[in-house]
């Protein structure tokens, strides 16, 4: 049979909210959930420093342990019941979103490496014509220093995918925007 | 990545670049450096799967509160394959679009057309085993919108899915055969490849056309296939 070819992306337009965004989506945490509790806060600019209210936000992250619930991951660590790894976020008329998850473990990486914990994330907007992909990473992890995504980036670009503490928030909060054009741009990755 | 393969890059002109300057809003929204190209990893190769339960009903858009919606009901099938012509089985399928006057049911759609009191315009289904999907629906119309003068986008209905990992994610826009409209619209027009923006266009499909009630329409959905060979670690 011949091969299929694949079917081209389009944007997601200003009209998904009703479809795609859903209170039962943006709870990643039950009470029963294992791993410390992390609040996310950021915005998402243009290149003009204008927020982006018409932007959603996926996140795809391992358990505490350093596990994806998935079949294509074979480790043997605990999958965890009460948490999937999946998130969905739509920002709000000030291009605002807010992640509630657990801090993930440090998963394999290529090559016998291992990745610092890192949250996997699509952006959708009207005017993206395709999902952008980019990685939330923690600051003061001794696994930043060699992870192979991280050390992809020239140096200089390397602290748009690291969130910063957030001094106002309750318990471990922190800070993540995302520019998607202009002198902050956040580094987006080719997966 | 014990042993697992890994998703297949995508050719070149299948999917649009994202600075498109005939659509206006990539202009400030479309990063200017390249993406950083990475290795894939679990993280990669593996992805979400929502547990979403959805009702048999949510994939019949042609009833809501209570009642009929108005304009030309279709029938819309096809299946969601890998490259490989894998089926992708359970996976989510997420719909929107607009009603057959060409509105969206969304508080910042301004377009002067009547809202249906009986159409919402959301919609979900899921592949059975054979990665097959079947919605029914009201035929969406043309609408007016801001890119440039007398701009008009084709009918047109959005679809997003989840295939088996977080590299397949895929949001589309599914188009209909004969739309003067499409020879016109600088996102159907984004996909540099003709052969690529020919398959964002259903097919009329007399099998799938049901007598008496609807037309059919078929419309299959390819997400990136895996590697020839596993990864070696």
């Amino acid at each position: 049979m011949a091969p299929a070819r694949l079917t081209p992306s389009q944007t997601v337009g200003p009209f998904f909210g009703p479809a795609l965004v859903r209170a039962e989506l943006e709870q990643m945490v039950e009470a029963e959930t294992r791993g410390a509790r992390i609040t996310i806060a950021g915005r998402i600019f243009d290149g003009d420093g204008a927020a982006v209210p018409d932007a959603m936000v996926e996140v795809w992250q391992a358990n505490a342990e350093g596990r994806y619930d998935h079949p294509e991951d074979r480790q043997e660590k605990l999958l965890d019941p009460h948490f999937h790894g999946f998130g969905r976020f739509g920002a709000d008329r000030d291009g605002r979103f807010r992640i509630v998850t657990i801090k993930p473990g440090a998963v394999p990486g290529p090559r016998m490496t291992l990745q610092a914990p890192h949250l996997n994330l699509s952006i959708f907007a009207r005017g993206l014509l395709n999902r952008v992909v980019t990685r939330i990473y923690f600051p003061g992890e001794p696994l930043n220093r060699t992870d192979p995504a991280l050390n992809a980036v020239p140096a200089d670009r390397r602290a748009t995918l690291i969130a910063t503490r957030d001094p106002s928030g309750a318990g471990d909060s922190y800070l993540f925007d995302i520019f998607l054009q202009g002198d902050r741009e956040t580094v987006f990755f080719d997966i | 990545m014990d042993g697992s393969a890994r998703y297949r890059r995508e050719p070149i002109g299948t999917h649009p670049p994202l600075a498109s300057p005939a659509y206006a809003s990539t202009a400030k929204r479309a990063p200017r450096f390249a993406p950083v190209r990475i290795e894939q990893s679990l993280s990669e190769i593996t992805g979400p799967r929502p547990r979403i339960a959805v009702a048999p009903e949510e994939a019949d858009l042609t009833r809501w509160e209570g009642g009929a919606a108005m304009g030309e009901r279709i029938i819309v099938a096809g299946r969601v394959l890998d490259e490989d012509n894998r089926a992708i089985a359970h996976a989510l399928i997420e719909i929107w679009q607009a009603n057959a006057a060409g509105r969206y049911r969304h508080e910042n759609d301004r377009h002067d057309a009547p809202l249906d009191p009986h159409f919402s315009g959301v919609g979900r289904v899921l592949t059975d085993a054979n990665g097959a999907y079947r919605f029914m629906t009201i035929k969406p119309g043309a609408y007016p919108w801001g890119n440039h003068h007398n701009a008009w986008r084709p009918q047109h209905i959005h679809l997003s899915v989840f295939g088996p990992a977080f590299a397949t994610r895929l949001v589309t826009q599914m188009y209909f055969p004969g739309d003067p409209l499409l020879a016109l619209d600088p996102i159907f027009n984004s996909v540099p490849d003709a052969a690529a923006r020919s398959r964002l266009v259903a097919a009329f499909d007399l099998g799938l056309t049901q007598p008496g009630y609807a037309l059919g329409y078929r419309f299959d959905i390819v997400l990136r296939g895996r590697a020839a060979t596993p990864a070696v670690n």
